[in-house]
């Protein structure tokens, strides 16, 4: 239990020294990508053989350190997840990629014994290799503050991230600055929640400290919700401690003494994490009664989502933390003043809360030379769908999606042609081609019909099908409308059931013009954010790819050639050989033929099912 | 196939997370993760226990996708329908899978309580997208032919 500021300080120094003494270091990566393509194997597989061939080795941070000892360790996410399982040697800082179990003898004798680079592992792109991370054009880029331990430490160690500078703005903040700077200081900032509202920080905790109703709370966002994104799972399963010492801050600032953080039913690695830091926190009296020998006390929770992603929204949250059905309300009053159990609440996402350590121990204005005017720091982003090199990434608020896809990402897979990116994902909307140079941050993005939300990429290619696109997010959103207000309970329904209709060739006349109509309803009378923004994937699509939308009303076919139901299946009569696999396998006898010849299917009872295609043993059925 | 009901282990969980209404969810997660799904007879137990009505329990039940008032299978297929899984082609996945078993989208467990097939929003892990979870482990880049490789994977463990 360290009681003072100057125990504080010690027990940091020793971390730091030991961290520092470390020679040789193997980290694997041990993010969610990286595991289910094999990391825990490589893992097991390099700590075998430095056993087998007497390499010394150490798996945790010495108290007395050996330079000569090898230091194999797990870290969290490296972010580069396309081509995983990833290990970094260090010092020298090589990244090898798609490591493989049968790799790791070579690894430990050619790197680790004599120190030399094994270049088929290193990363290669247009020809050219890349031995050290840093020089990855993917990494490149990339302005790595929230996520900048992610990679590095053993995050079930909380001497790992003290020997990084953990707890060190919390020790400001305690010590140095009184509750009013340290609000000042989060304002100056100009830093803005990350959750997808873009609500300033600053601005939020200050209306809290000014309350006079006790307790009150902070809370954690970590309903990380949209799907295609996964940037909160990272810093809360591979940094934790960063979220803890930014919601004991919040803490300080606002007078608050209970923090909850609302954790997502689907992760539960990050739970166990958050757990485990919590534990080790109250062992060394950062957080629990009395923290560093202060007056100050404040204590920590985990609540695990059950699976609503309209928990997102923070009233509903709250609820769903005080154990009822996570129905949003009506505000005012607003979660600052009446939040959890009526009293006061911070509530910030995951992502916000991982910024304000950075931002006690730097300062603002240092911040703020990062991003834009209206948009400060950084935004971490999940780049997945159709591109070369999916991942989490980082980089400065303002840089363009251009150089998010094309530089970071590598541009899209297969060499197909870009058609567009979601963003923001089931609140957001579809950005295209003219939009490549906007930059990203809150107000440009706000201005062309997205949102930057809690940061999902999706990048599309020309076999997406837009209006596919617009169907599948409407139901979602049907489906997790909480059914409180009418609006979206009905207004969302309605409108998957036009797009349904679309999608299966059975569009009207009047059915784009209806679901603008609905969309700017339910935008404009929504109960809350989910509702809101609901119609934000079907509004923008239709902005950009009318086209698309009319060819599915009019001519009845699908130019991405996605829509099932708008395809039309033919036998190719040259290469049929009349076995009748087809036709038996057929569920409403549309194909029919004499065994031997070419067999035809009838196009006004086919309900292109695609069964036939998949028995065809001769490849003769072809979908158009 | 009967199963017979055990809710004095609930009371560890009711002891764990004290008996007040902030603790239901916690409290029906433990009883899910007991039973492998919220058996009727749990509802009016834990209304007396925990003094709150048998109504706003089962509210909290229904509203909650984690739930299930159905008893579900040993394996536990979550499909990844997410963004990235969606325009990586999941669907065919989902197909495949219910083809091999039998299922559809409105019987989602196979008879001998061996399989279910459910969809998921979003794993979180979308850079291993087409993925699949079966219980607690993710299953990366997945493609139809491999889904229903590891339907007889699993029965034959079994």
């Amino acid at each position: 239990m360290l009681k003072s500021i100057e125990e504080l300080r010690a027990f940091r120094q020793e971390c730091k020294a030991a961290m520092d003494a470390e020679g040789k270091r193997i980290i694997i990566c041990g993010g969610a990508g990286c595991v289910s393509k094999g990391a825990n194997r490589v893992y097991d597989k390099l700590l075998a053989l430095m056993k087998e061939k007497n390499v010394k080795f150490v798996l945790s941070l010495e108290k007395e350190p050996h330079s000569d000892n090898v230091r194999l360790k797990k870290s969290g996410c490296h972010g580069f997840c396309e081509v995983g399982p990833l290990v970094r040697i260090e010092p020298q800082g090589w990244l090898y990629v798609k490591v493989k179990e049968e790799d790791c003898e070579e690894i430990i004798d050619k790197t680790i014994v004599k120190g030399e680079c094994i270049e088929r592992l290193a990363y290669t792109e247009n020809g050219v290799v890349y031995k050290e991370q840093k020089e990855v054009p993917f990494y490149k880029k990339q302005t790595r503050l929230s996520l900048d331990n992610c990679d590095k430490i053993d995050a079930t160690s909380i001497e790992e991230y003290l020997a990084m500078g953990g707890y060190t703005a919390l020790e400001k903040a305690l010590f140095e600055m009184t509750s009013e700077q340290v609000v000042n200081e989060v304002s100056e900032s100009g830093l803005r929640g990350r959750g997808g509202g873009g609500f300033p920080t600053g601005r939020k905790w200050s209306q809290v400290a000014r309350q006079k109703n006790f307790p009150k709370y902070v809370v954690c966002n970590g309903d990380e919700g949209d799907p295609g994104a996964f940037m909160d799972r990272s810093v809360m399963e591979d940094d934790p401690h960063r979220l803890l010492e930014g919601m004991i801050i919040a803490g300080v600032a606002c007078g608050a003494t209970e923090g909850y953080i609302y954790v997502r039913a689907e992760y539960p690695l990050a739970v166990a994490r958050l757990k485990q830091a919590i534990a080790k926190a109250e062992e060394l009296g950062l957080l629990g009664d009395n923290i560093l020998g202060t007056d100050f006390c404040f204590h920590m929770h985990i609540n695990r989502g059950a699976g609503a992603f309209v928990c997102g929204e923070g009233s509903a949250l709250t609820a769903s933390i005080e154990g009822k059905r996570g129905m949003p309300r009506v505000k005012p009053p607003r979660t600052v003043e009446h939040g959890l159990f009526d009293k006061p609440t911070v509530l910030n996402n995951v992502e916000t809360y991982a910024n304000i350590a950075d931002i006690i121990n730097k300062g603002a204005a240092w911040y703020k030379t990062i991003g834009t005017a209206n948009s400060s720091g950084t935004k971490t982003f999940a780049l997945t769908g159709n591109i070369k090199n999916a991942g989490l990434i980082e980089v400065p608020m303002g840089t363009t999606l251009r150089e998010v896809i094309f530089d970071i990402g590598g541009g899209m897979r297969d060499g197909k042609t870009f058609k567009a990116v979601q963003i923001g994902g089931p609140s957001g909307g579809c950005l295209t081609e003219e939009h490549l140079d906007l930059p990203l941050d809150f107000d440009s993005l706000k201005k062309a019909g997205a949102i930057i939300g809690s940061g999902g990429l999706v990048v599309m290619d020309q076999s997406t099908c837009m209006v596919e696109v617009a169907r599948f997010f409407m139901n979602f959103t049907q489906n997790e409308s909480c059914g409180k207000c009418v609006p979206c309970r009905e207004g969302t329904k309605r409108m998957l059931e036009i797009l349904e209709r679309i999608v299966a060739g059975k569009g009207r006349d009047g059915d784009i013009e209806m679901l603008e109509e609905l969309g700017e309803m339910i935008s404009a009378m929504a109960l809350c954010g989910l509702g809101k923004t609901a119609a934000g994937p079907v509004l923008s699509t239709i902005k950009y790819f009318r086209k698309e939308y009319e060819a599915h009303i009019y001519e009845k076919r699908c130019p991405a050639g996605e829509c099932q139901k708008l395809k039309t299946i033919e036998i190719d009569p040259e290469l049929c050989k009349g076995c009748s696999k087809c036709a038996r396998q057929c569920p409403v006898d549309a194909i029919s033929g004499k065994i031997k010849e070419p067999f035809v299917i009838d196009q006004t009872k086919c309900i292109k099912c695609g069964s036939c295609v998949s028995a065809c043993p001769f490849k003769a059925i072809k979908e158009r | 196939m009967e199963q017979k009901i055990d809710l004095t282990v609930l009371d560890q969980a009711i002891k764990e997370f004290g008996n007040q209404e902030k603790s239901l969810i916690a409290i029906l997660q433990r009883a899910q993760e007991i039973y492998r799904y919220l058996p009727q007879e749990i509802f009016p137990y834990l209304a007396e226990k925990l003094d709150i009505p048998e109504a706003r329990i089962y509210g909290v039940a229904t509203f909650y996708e984690n739930f299930s008032l159905e008893r579900k299978g040993k394996y536990i297929f979550k499909v990844c329908d997410g963004t990235a899984c969606h325009v990586r082609k999941s669907i065919p996945i989902l197909e495949a899978l219910r083809k091999e078993l039998g299922l559809s989208e409105t019987k989602k467990t196979t008879d001998d309580f061996l399989f279910t097939v459910e969809t998921v929003s979003c794993l979180g892990a979308c850079s291993s997208a087409p993925a699949v979870m079966v219980n607690e482990e993710i299953y990366p880049t997945m493609t139809p032919e491999s889904a229903v490789a590891l339907i007889k994977q699993f029965k034959e463990k079994n």
